[in-house]
């Protein structure tokens, strides 16, 4: 029976055709934004728990059935004696690791982000942030990184763990922020909440900008530019750069604000890049509009006065379909050259 | 024989003193606020009793202390009982009874691990806290610290399905310094737990899962100790459930029949009757 508020989408559909006349196959669960022009590094969250791992001898990991799906199985080939599988068991996952760290370990538990903001939320709520224990929940699949449907698309994670006191929340772009995030986040007195891309994950941000370090609680710029700045976060920071190299061919100038940090939001150059005069400010994020970057960048703006012609590229607030990811970027607007032409049409 | 903790062999204040004693406090505090969860507190006062005096080892003056028993408070509306046997312990100062439940107390009226020295955890949500003592276990273990995890529960957590993904985890990981007591009064917020959640056979379904089973009559201190004995020295290679089967408001005899004992409605002058009440029944 289909109630009246339900959805349904049994009319047959186009077949999506690729650019080479092929169907373009439904990826599924592992999906991977490597094939975008940047060298890739494997498993980079893996191999920097490992090496963190070899300096604290406090550092435990713990999965509930997904070492292999979040990097971790790299830690848990090396350290099988600080390893521990949970089974598919988020709740008890999270609250093991609350236990571990009551005494006095320093534990990094991996799922999946749908389902840490999900089935696991009371739990990191009440014995992790209510508590300040300093456990690290680092999870795979943020946003629309997966083509599976809404039962894997973490599409409100960060509104969801925004909202807890006590949470740092990073959302790294790239290999290079979770190389340098690991031992920061390793030494971090506080519970931490991380999504991040798994596999062969791309090196973008030292193309941009050479000397790039990851910094907690930082907000760095990458791209200068007098048109426009975009604040970008997770993947997005990659669209953003390559849609400003784009946009720079069409003499269109804009600066990349990358902010891996979405909590505590480093507020301070936000508001020094928004305040420089004369530039459209664009958020960029691999999440819902509600709730995520673009209004945690509003409302620093707005309550401190500063009020630039402000847009923001986002997912939407919806249901996101299942398909091919290609197609999925493309459908909700994230593609380098939606972000571009956007971001043209704005100014 | 008695296998009581070395710490306790020495007194000469009996486990029913220290009962009668916990339930006089719980009921002081409830004078205090007017109201509490003082049915529960009177139903598991010797539970906490034998814990306390007969099981665990502690540092009074040292709540942290790194060898000590650990004790996780599940059921944080329960924190009426506890603050009763921390301050029989000597852990809380009896002086501060009187602030049960006010602005600024160090008890307030569900457990607050951040609030109270001996308050290991936060439980005011149910259903957490055995997750978390598999995880404390799983840490002594890695500290080589032969300390016990206990972790005490109520019949009503055994509808969260936390509860049994933890019970899961315990066989797994072998945790046999995982004991976990489970106050079984029949009663949840919404009347009696057997017509909520289908609940038949507990020691069985512990059993089968691959616990250490025990159930016994909560309010006989002499069952509750053995239980506690068995609990501690099995050579079971895994974790050790106590089923405590307690009456609710046990030792005032005219609140132990009232129909809906959850959040037992106490009047106020009925405080005094149920402490006179509590008095007639002292042990010599």
């Amino acid at each position: 029976m289909t109630l009246a508020s339900m959805t349904r989408k049994y009319e047959p559909r186009q077949v999506q055709l690729g650019p080479d006349g092929q169907r373009v196959a439904t990826t599924a669960m592992i999906a991977s934004l490597a094939a975008e022009g940047y060298d890739t590094v494997t498993a980079p969250f893996g191999h920097a728990l490992v090496a963190a791992a070899q300096t604290d001898d406090r550092i435990v990991g713990l999965t509930a059935d997904l070492s292999k799906y979040t990097d971790l199985h790299i830690f848990a080939q090396a350290m099988p004696d600080r390893f521990y599988q949970m089974g598919m068991a988020e709740q008890v996952l999270i609250s093991a690791a609350a236990g571990l760290a009551r005494e006095g370990f320093n534990p990094f538990a991996t799922t999946y982000a749908v389902f840490a903001s999900r089935r696991a939320y009371d739990f990191i709520a009440m014995a992790i942030a209510e508590e300040n224990l300093p456990v690290k929940i680092i999870c795979a699949l943020p946003g629309l990184t997966t083509g599976y449907g809404p039962s894997h698309q973490a599409t409100e994670d960060l509104a969801i763990f925004r909202g807890l006191p006590n949470m740092t929340i990073i959302d790294p772009c790239d290999a290079c922020d979770i190389l340098g995030m690991v031992p920061q986040i390793a030494a971090h007195q506080g519970p931490v909440y991380s999504r991040l891309p798994r596999g062969k994950v791309p090196s973008v941000l030292t193309r941009h900008k050479p000397d790039y370090q990851f910094q907690l609680g930082k907000a760095q710029i990458i791209l200068e530019g007098k048109d426009a700045l975009i604040i970008a976060t997770g993947f997005m920071t990659m669209r953003a750069l390559d849609a400003a190299v784009k946009l720079e061919a069409d003499g269109v100038s804009a600066a990349v604000l990358h902010v891996p940090t979405i909590k505590p939001l480093d507020t301070e150059t936000i508001l020094a890049e928004a305040r420089k005069g004369g530039r459209l400010v664009v958020t960029a994020e691999n999440h819902t509009v509600v709730g995520g970057l673009g209004e945690a960048v509003a409302r620093t703006l707005l309550t401190e006065d500063v009020t630039p012609k402000f847009r923001m590229i986002g997912l939407p607030d919806a249901f996101l379909e299942a398909g091919a990811l290609p197609t999925l970027h493309e459908m909700y607007g994230l593609t380098v050259n939606q972000v571009a032409a956007r971001i043209k049409a704005w100014l | 024989m008695a296998e009581q903790s070395r710490q306790h062999a020495a007194s000469n204040v009996s486990l029913a003193q220290r009962a009668w004693n916990i339930r006089r406090k719980a009921l002081l505090m409830g004078e205090v606020q007017g109201q509490g969860y003082i049915g529960q507190a009177l139903g598991v006062a010797d539970v906490l009793a034998a814990s306390y005096f007969h099981a665990l080892s502690y540092r009074p003056e040292d709540p942290e202390w790194e060898g000590r028993d650990r004790f996780y408070l599940s059921i944080g509306h329960y924190a009426i009982a506890l603050y009763a046997v921390l301050m029989e312990a000597g852990i809380l100062p009896e002086n501060e009874l009187e602030t049960y439940g006010m602005d600024d107390s160090r008890m307030p009226m569900s457990g607050m691990a951040s609030y109270t020295p001996g308050m290991e955890i936060t439980g005011g949500s149910l259903g957490q806290g055995l997750g978390i003592a598999v995880g404390a276990a799983l840490g002594l273990k890695r500290k080589k610290n032969p300390a016990f995890v206990y972790n005490l529960m109520s019949d009503g957590e055994l509808g969260e399905g936390s509860t049994w993904e933890a019970v899961m985890s315990g066989v797994q990981h072998r945790l046999n310094n995982l004991i976990c007591l489970v106050d079984f009064n029949n009663q949840q917020a919404d009347g009696p737990t057997r017509n909520a959640l289908a609940q038949g056979q507990e020691e069985a379904k512990w059993a089968a899962f691959g616990w250490h089973a025990q159930r016994v009559d909560g309010n006989d201190l002499a069952a509750v100790v053995a239980a506690f004995d068995a609990a501690r020295t099995t050579d079971h290679p895994g974790p050790r459930v106590i089923i405590f089967d307690t009456r609710m408001c046990k030792g005032v005899d005219f609140l132990e029949s009232r129909e809906i004992t959850h959040f037992v409605r106490v009047e106020a002058d009925e405080w005094a009757k149920a402490l006179a009440r509590l008095e007639e029944g002292k042990p010599q």
